[in-house]
């Protein structure tokens, strides 16, 4: 049963990452707007997170330092992604172009700023945030050690996101207008809507939350941050895809995702699989190989936002 | 992209405009950072590549080679309308077929290199083709197959390496040396760049962008292809075998990336495949040489130059207390701006047609039906 323990805690520490900058691709695809750019954006979210954390590091510790990194991230993260939003809905600019140009720029920036402030472009920080057991609530058996056992509050910040995204797209006015705006932006034009309103705020939205994953990628499995984020923004994208732009089908997609690659960081200790003898470069392969197979069986009836990528022109019939 | 009839200089205008841009931000970021070495510093990145004569030209040649194929590679599948965001794995793929070749297949004498060379545009073509079949025929996102595949295919070239004893150096842990019949010949380049890496693998990728340019603008074949990027329903009611000419399409690609890696990887300067998980940087350098380069085969060989060159310049900037990140930057903001470009040119040409339009209305001399 520990080994389950472990695996799920494990998985949680892929998945939420994941499923929130993958959340954040989907506010920003379902108002129209490509984000391709989401691993630059997590490159530079983490970046000024973790440098805060590193500089703050003497007067401060646990989780009021970690909330403030948050904050940081996320606004970090908002105001990045506006270079997109500018060029994709203001200058109808090519959005894999500026996408692009985002993703290339953020390591870039991030070793070159972490060189001129602290010499070397690994930025270190203590690690004091890990929550060993949650009071009263990780007493609970079963529940109490998959959920509230080693883990960390991002967590739960991933779970609260991911239901407030689901809110937010079907239940509110914004969110119905969101969607409409990245199916038939001329539509929800006549009909009153600003779409290039719609539009940033999308953008903004995958920023955040991008910039946020960042930092919720690297403070679990890392105890520096060398200008990576090891291409989970490009895998965010790929369980945005998965995921059908759906918010709960996001979820089952992140999770599938982080299970495998528990597994493949993790097998080596868990004695059920390491007597199976399968070479390790096999597990590293698996979490690619399955997404890929599953996608073979899914894609058939793929529906991505009509209008997504399209830059919108209202002058345009 | 409806403004397409021809290519004008605008194209090229549009591309000065941002490159120029881009240099103004490097220049300020290194103002900002270290203003005393700024301008010699800025002033490296300029010049730096031609300070060492022929020789810093071969280099800029040789670091342009993968990249100008790589671009190639992107620019290609984007004019049919996909985006191949898996150069990465068909440049380490293909990267692998001419080495294991280039190790084992000693028979071949004088033509060793070309046998290998061969090796590394099949292995990338068949990598490239796997996400064309499943577009084809699952309608898999291409993006995403290509995501999956990047990884895939470095982690089973690193298994493959390390695991099959002949191949695998234990000392360093990377690839053994490719024989010396493998190596790729100088074909004249070292007369002209002495003392330089460059060699005939610059040539090749010259004369690939030529076929590339010649099959997209020129033929039939190319013409279908584009068209099933431009609309594939409409592609299809017009006869053309819309899920043949998807896979045809990446398995090009795909074949490009992977001449790419060979062309590397046979360079003979001491470049093995390393066992390391970490995707190659060639693929996506080769989306940036793509976009500068406006998806135009011609464009893209000068952005290849192009970005090389500043590349060059960016070591030697290293004299000086700026790390080379600075280039990147550089490079990141003239494809943004180069975005704009686009932009920019496409109203130029509505403002024209706008006033075009209402010159004919005024000699027309009608009622004013205008609909918005």
């Amino acid at each position: 049963m520990n080994v389950v323990y472990f695996i799920f805690q494990q998985t949680m520490f892929f998945a939420i990452p994941l499923l929130i900058v993958a959340l954040g691709g989907m506010f920003s695809e379902r108002s129209g707007v490509v984000n391709i750019a989401l691993e630059g954006i997590m490159t530079m979210g983490a970046f000024t997170s973790i440098l805060f954390l590193n500089l703050s590091g003497n007067g401060m510790q646990g989780q009021g330092q970690l909330l403030l990194a948050i904050v940081i991230a996320m606004v970090t993260g908002s105001l990045f992604s506006l270079f997109h939003a500018y060029a994709a809905i203001n200058m109808k600019a090519d959005q894999t172009i500026s996408g692009t140009a985002l993703n290339m720029f953020a390591p870039a920036f991030a070793i070159f700023v972490a060189r001129i402030v602290q010499g070397v472009q690994q930025i270190q920080f203590a690690n004091t945030f890990r929550i060993d057991a949650v009071p009263v609530l990780g007493s609970i058996p079963v529940i109490g050690d998959l959920f509230f056992k080693n883990t960390y509050i991002t967590t739960y910040i991933g779970i609260a996101i991911l239901i407030t995204a689901t809110v937010v797209l079907y239940k509110t006015k914004f969110g119905l207008r969101l969607r409409a705006c990245g199916e038939h932006p001329h539509a929800a034009d006549a009909a009153g809507i600003n779409v290039y309103h719609m539009q940033y705020a999308g953008v903004v939205i995958s920023g955040a939350l991008a910039g946020l994953g960042g930092l919720v990628f690297v403070v679990p499995t890392s105890t520096n941050f060398n200008a990576t984020v090891s291409g989970y923004g490009f895998l965010a994208l790929a369980v945005l895809i998965f995921g059908q732009w759906k918010p709960v089908k996001i979820m089952w997609a992140s999770l599938f995702f982080g299970l495998t690659k528990a597994i493949a960081a993790s097998y080596s200790g868990i004695p059920f699989l390491s007597s199976l003898g399968i070479p390790s470069y096999l597990f590293k392969m698996i979490p690619y190989l399955a997404t890929l197979i599953v996608l073979i069986f899914t894609s058939r009836h793929s529906m991505a936002p009509r209008a997504s990528g399209v830059p919108y022109d209202k002058g345009e019939r | 992209m409806k403004h397409k009839k021809h290519i004008d200089y605008t194209a090229a205008a549009s591309s000065i405009f941002a490159i120029i841009i881009g240099l103004l931000v490097g220049l300020l970021v290194l103002l900002l950072s270290n203003y005393r070495q700024a301008l010699p510093g800025f002033f490296t990145i300029l010049t730096g590549a031609l300070t060492r004569g022929p020789k810093g030209i071969g280099q800029v040649f040789y670091y342009a080679t993968p990249i100008i194929l790589t671009g190639l590679s992107v620019g290609f599948a984007f004019k049919t309308g996909l985006f191949n965001i898996g150069a990465s794995g068909q440049f380490i793929v293909g990267a692998f077929g001419a080495v294991f070749v280039g190790i084992l297949f000693k028979g071949f004498g004088s033509a060793h290199w070309i046998v290998a060379v061969i090796a590394s545009i099949l292995f990338g073509a068949i990598w490239g083709s796997i996400p064309g079949i499943l577009k084809a025929y699952f309608n898999v996102n291409e993006v995403i197959a290509s995501i999956m595949l990047n990884y895939i295919g470095m982690y089973a070239v690193n298994w493959t390496v390390k695991g099959y004893k002949p191949l695998f150096n234990n000392l360093r842990n990377e690839s053994k040396n490719v024989a010396t019949t493998a190596e790729i010949p100088k074909m004249g380049m070292d007369y002209l760049f002495p003392g330089s890496s460059v060699n005939g693998g610059f040539l090749i990728a010259i004369l690939v962008v030529i076929i590339i340019y010649i099959v997209l603008h020129k033929t039939t074949f190319g013409y279908e292809l584009k068209a099933v990027g431009y609309n594939r329903n409409a592609s299809k009611y017009a006869g053309i075998n819309e899920k043949k000419s998807i896979i045809l399409s990446m398995t090009i690609a795909g074949a490009v990336s992977g001449l790419a890696g060979g062309l590397l990887y046979l360079a003979g300067t001491g470049k093995h495949i390393e066992i390391v998980d970490r995707l190659a940087a060639e693929g996506f350098s080769g989306i940036s040489v793509a976009l500068l380069g406006v998806c135009h085969p011609i464009g893209i060989l000068f952005a290849g130059i192009f970005i090389a060159y500043l590349t060059a310049g960016g070591f030697y900037l290293q004299l000086y207390e700026f790390s080379t990140e600075i280039i990147d930057i550089i490079i990141a903001v003239i494809i943004y701006f180069s975005a704009f470009a686009l932009m920019v040119r496409s109203l130029l040409a509505k403002f024209k047609k706008q006033k075009e339009n209402k010159a004919v209305k005024k000699a027309a001399i009608g009622e004013g039906g205008n609909k918005a």
